[in-house]
């Protein structure tokens, strides 16, 4: 762990991993180092079931930038759902 | 430097093995070891955030190569096995792997190659990234190495609000107690660590005393050895590599004659 920047919330859904879809009960939200994305340190989602093993993960790295706008993103849909 | 001419033979054995890491419990490694009679100075990698992966093996052969028996534990064996990047998650997700166990685990791994018949007795510690943090806190809190090094590894400097129950206190409080030379490699535009944190922790090592040399290269920063990555500084990688092996030859003797 480099940044030690994690924060960790409760979920309930499901996303589909590399053996299909799952239920999700977290989401880990980092900025550290990503796997893949070519950039130093991301914005790093990983929705995950814990109880069905590591594999049992939808990740993305995102750049700060993109992040913020997939914030906004959900938020405005969040908030057309109300209207 | 032992050197290399295209008329000699070489072979290297490199497996997973398993040990009695922290505590006697048993966890994995990759271990990589020149063929021939020895006898070889030791290494002891510990693996960077992103996990025990790939590039570990590649430098745990390299170790090899240049005639070192070679070790690299997978410090994140207490989490489950997966991909390694599916694992450098889940250790991330549960908030980190435990200062106590990869000190426990490193130990370890220090007296099993010592307890080799190939091993001259002189083990030193290698980390990147979280692995460089983490070499410098085994240097401190164990006296198993006769050199270290740390490549730009994160949090050694630790403020209050970053300590956690995984990592409850910072390297550098422990400054005192490293009980091996020191070398450390860092890039000059790194955020973790800033050169400000390097400086710090140089001022640290001089207040006690202690046996260190530092390199910042210009316009390199983090992770820069890693060739895969957008932080690749060639110049500066093939200098470090070569920093290292002088630093270990200087404390561990002269690389085994095994190829």
């Amino acid at each position: 762990m480099c940044t030690g920047i994690v924060e960790t919330v409760e979920v309930s859904g499901s996303g589909k991993g590399p053996h299909g879809w799952f239920k999700l009960e977290q989401v880990n939200v980092s900025y550290d180092h990503p796997s893949n994305a070519p950039v130093d340190q991301a914005l790093n989602i990983d929705f995950v079931n814990p109880k069905e093993g590591p594999s049992a993960r939808v990740a993305v790295e995102l750049s700060p930038e993109s992040a913020r706008n997939l914030v906004k993103a959900i938020l405005n849909a969040l908030s057309l759902k109300q209207q | 430097m032992h050197p290399y001419t295209t008329d000699m033979y070489e072979g290297m054995l490199a497996e997973t093995i398993m040990l009695p890491g922290n505590n006697g419990e048993i966890i994995n490694a990759y271990y990589a070891r020149p063929l021939g009679p020895g006898l070889f100075p030791g290494v002891v990698l510990i693996h960077h955030m992103p996990g025990w992966d790939e590039l570990y093996r590649e430098f745990t052969r390299k170790f090899a190569h240049h005639g070192y028996l070679a070790i690299s534990p997978n410090i994140y064996f207490r989490f489950g096995h997966g991909s390694p990047d599916d694992m450098s998650a889940k250790v991330r997700g549960s908030g980190g792997v435990p200062d106590v166990s990869v000190v426990g685990d490193i130990d370890a791994s220090a007296r099993y190659l010592k307890s080799s018949p190939l091993s001259n007795r002189k083990v030193g510690v290698f980390g990147t990234c979280s692995g460089g943090r983490q070499a410098f806190l085994v240097a401190c809190r164990t006296k198993s190495f006769d050199a270290a090094v740390n490549c730009w590894g994160g949090n050694v400097v630790q403020p209050k609000e970053k300590l956690t129950p995984a990592q409850p206190v910072a390297p550098i409080d422990y400054t005192k107690d490293l009980s091996c030379p020191l070398l450390g490699l860092f890039g000059e535009e790194d955020k973790n660590p800033t050169p400000e944190s390097v400086h710090q922790l140089e001022e640290e090592l001089k207040k006690y005393g202690k046996n260190y040399e530092f390199h910042t290269y210009p316009g390199a920063g983090h992770g820069f050895f890693y060739y895969t990555g957008v932080g690749y500084r060639p110049e500066a990688a093939v200098d470090g590599w070569k920093k290292m092996f002088t630093f270990f030859e200087k404390y561990l003797g002269t690389p085994g004659r095994g190829r």
